[in-house]
């Protein structure tokens, strides 16, 4: 085992480095869940890159990629988020649903939704969770009635993120009359399709995260099914597997927020006692943890290993370091932890009140962790149901 | 960079696991303590014949010229059996010190055929083994000099783990019996520092898995309210919790051995931080398993408290947490740090 990059690897991470300090936009886009603008403004970035060809560098050529391994993938996120370039409004589409066609989808639909997915001119939600099946996601009650070459779809989608501006989004749907795990299917539907209406959900602070979905006699493309009828469920935790393994949280992120931690400390460490200081370095050293974490799961799955039920534990993991991290933050800022950056005194308050709060979300998202931990317990630790 | 063990590795890991996981049984260890035997002597030869004592010897000094990551997945088995016999002090830290020592060869052809040489650390307040050992290897004033057992006086520490035999070294230094002068010592000693805080820390690891191991055994067997009470999720999700430390401490275990050999400020701060987690880790997972068992878990009848002893003691072994701790913060504030700044062999090449 040699953890140093080769010569190859140091040069492609200067390539990136080169790249991203010419390209990255000097200030912070406007966000992307509060207006049309903001929205907008991150598609562009996503043009940009893709014009670099650095959309998905994992993906093969043909769909807009670069066919690299996961060390360069890793290389390559530690890069952008070095560069603080903008957060990939795309997410949904390129980190979750892109793999999965990669995996089920046919040649046709590769081709209709991956280069535009990789371009940015087509940018995706996800539809899962409905009202009554949260946790339960085998609750979900959406229909896909088949009507010849076409499905046509009813039902009510909520917590559907970027869903406010996105153009597609990607659900789960069941057969009439089926019942939980079985006949469901994973559809994709266009945003503007007729019988689709949105109403944004503002999250605590207003920002306009996701939406609520209703479908009305919603006719699509029996083409826009992903994977075999019925065997959504399956599809849909081939998804979810990506978004707890690898690819949602690269932990590059978690690195330069632990950065920006520790710079914040250095500045006011006359201010706040040695428990501030031994949370400070807890929150570095489990940045530095799921770092190597990530970095040996690479390794495995470049050795001819797969992701397991242990991607589980990622989640867990992320989540719970990221609200530390900024919670440590905030003990640092003291009195003025609570106050808007706009205040007059506000100082070097920035972000970290913004991000603790989408800190927040991430124990309930993507699988609340309570359904983690069962995972864990079932699936790797063999206890039973 | 390709951050993924070998098939030599996975081979030497397996065979070394299966060895210890028949010959260092629970109920081996009962039988031990009942006949006051703490060390079993076959169980030893058996240890040397495959070579673990030596893995860290290069091959031209009689050794396997192999390096701390397989040593690392050794030691990590012998925490999940809670092994008494030194296999770590000995193969891991002691007799690599002998292999660098230049006037150090006839003594580690002893060590290699068996003979315990107790090495009391500078930065160890008790000798482990030195009742059983053929000699001591000891440091006054920075030299490391090697002295027969009949020549200190030891004074014996019980420890709560009754495998653990701790002793106070007294002697009074005597010129003949240095055998590496401090100019070169320190440096030796430096590196069997970080060997032991290395190891210590995998053996943690592996008793963290075996205390879940255990504690998800008993709750898939035990019935309470008419169901096993592994199904209740406040069960569930305990032992999950310990499982996800213990999953992002081994990385870290890994990492710290793949670079301990730059031997600079990042790659010691990786062997505190695998200290630290691993500590925890083990720690969490001990008193886990103890309340999963409920009452039993309390019991000497079963077996949780081999397991729970050795995980206490190895807590404070090679370097307390406060000291670990120093040493990450140290590194933290003075090295670079962020994302390209998380393997030692980009800060520290020259090391």
């Amino acid at each position: 085992m040699k953890l140093q990059y080769t010569t190859a690897e140091s040069a492609f991470r200067a390539e990136v480095r080169a790249w991203m300090e010419a390209h990255v936009p000097k200030h912070r886009l406007p966000s992307f869940d509060l207006t049309r603008e903001g929205f907008e403004a991150h598609r562009a970035w996503e043009r940009t890159l893709h014009a670099g060809r650095w959309g998905m560098v994992t993906w093969p050529e043909a769909f807009g990629g670069r066919g690299l391994d996961l060390v360069r993938w890793l290389i390559f996120e530690e890069e952008y988020y070095r560069a603080q370039a903008p957060v990939r409004v795309n997410q949904n589409g390129i980190f979750l649903l892109g793999p999965t066609m990669m995996e089920y989808g046919t040649a046709e639909q590769k081709a209709r939704f991956l280069p535009p997915m990789a371009a940015g001119d087509e940018i995706w939600a996800q539809a899962w969770s409905e009202p009554g099946a949260g946790s339960d996601l085998a609750g979900v009650r959406s229909t896909a009635r088949r009507d010849g070459g076409d499905y046509i779809l009813n039902g009510h989608k909520i917590w559907s993120t970027r869903a406010v501006f996105a153009d597609w989004a990607f659900g789960l749907f069941r057969q009439p009359g089926s019942e939980r795990h079985k006949g469901m299917s994973l559809i994709l539907f266009p945003l503007d399709a007729p019988g689709v209406r949105r109403r944004p959900i503002a999250r605590l602070d207003g920002q306009l995260v996701f939406a609520e979905i209703f479908l009305e006699d919603v006719r699509v493309p029996a083409f826009n099914r992903l994977g075999e009828e019925g065997q959504g469920w399956h599809v849909c935790m081939s998804t979810a597997g990506f978004e707890r393994g690898l690819m949602l949280r690269s932990p590059a992120r978690y690195q330069v927020a632990a950065t920006r931690l520790v710079e914040l400390y250095r500045k006011h460490q006359h201010e706040v006692d040695t428990s501030v200081r031994n949370a400070v370095a807890k929150a570095w050293m489990d940045a530095e943890a799921y770092a190597l974490s990530v970095y040996a799961t690479a390794g495995r799955l470049m050795s001819g290993g797969k992701i397991g039920p242990e991607s589980s534990t990622n989640k867990i993991f992320w989540s719970e370091l990221d609200i530390h991290l900024h919670r440590t933050a905030l003990q640092i800022l003291g009195d003025r932890a609570e106050l808007m950056p706009g205040a007059p005194d506000a100082g070097d308050v920035g972000d970290w009140l913004e991000d603790y709060v989408f800190a927040l979300a991430g124990p309930i998202y993507a699988g609340s962790n309570e359904i983690q931990r069962n995972i864990i317990a079932e699936r790797m630790l063999n206890l039973p149901r | 960079m390709l951050f993924a063990h070998s098939e030599e590795h996975r081979l030497i890991t397996a065979a070394a696991r299966e060895l210890l996981e028949e010959n260092c049984t629970v109920e081996q260890l009962r039988k031990m303590l009942s006949t006051g035997i703490i060390r079993d002597p076959a169980r030893w030869a058996q240890i040397r014949d495959m070579g673990l004592t030596a893995m860290l010897v290069p091959e031209e000094q009689g050794g396997l010229g192999l390096d701390p990551v397989d040593f690392a997945g050794v030691a990590e088995a012998a925490g999940y059996v809670a092994l008494p016999e030194p296999l770590i002090e000995q193969g891991g830290v002691a007799i690599p010190l002998l292999a660098g020592l230049d006037g150090g060869r006839c003594w580690l052809d002893r060590a290699l055929a068996g003979e315990i040489l107790a090495f009391s650390h500078p930065q160890q307040r008790f000798v482990a083994d030195a009742g059983q050992a053929d000699a001591l290897i000891l440091v006054a004033q920075e030299a490391i000099h090697i002295v027969q057992r009949d020549e200190v006086e030891l004074i014996r520490q019980e420890s709560f783990d009754p495998f653990r035999q701790l002793f106070r070294v007294e002697w009074t230094p005597r010129s003949g019996t240095m055998i590496c002068r401090a100019e070169e010592a320190r440096g030796l000693l430096a590196e069997a520092f970080e060997r032991g805080a290395l190891f210590t820390a995998a053996q943690s690891l592996g008793l963290a898995q075996r205390c879940v191991d255990m504690a998800t055994g008993y709750a898939r067997e035990r019935v309470q309210f008419g169901k096993p009470i592994g199904s209740y999720q406040a069960v569930k999700h305990m032992l999950a919790g310990v499982q996800v430390q213990i999953e992002f401490a081994r990385p870290v275990v890994y990492a710290a051995a793949a670079e301990l050999a730059a031997g600079g400020l990042v790659a010691r701060s990786r062997v505190s931080h695998a200290r630290l987690v691993t500590s925890e880790a083990a720690d969490l997972a001990a008193r886990t398993a103890l309340q999963v068992h409920g009452a039993m878990g309390y019991t000497w009848e079963l077996d949780l408290h081999f397991f729970m002893k050795r995980a206490l003691a190895l807590g404070s072994a090679w370097g307390t947490l406060m000291l670990h701790r120093e040493r990450v913060v140290e590194r933290m504030l003075s090295a670079p740090i962020g994302p390209g700044a998380l393997f030692a062999s980009e800060l520290e090449l020259s090391a």
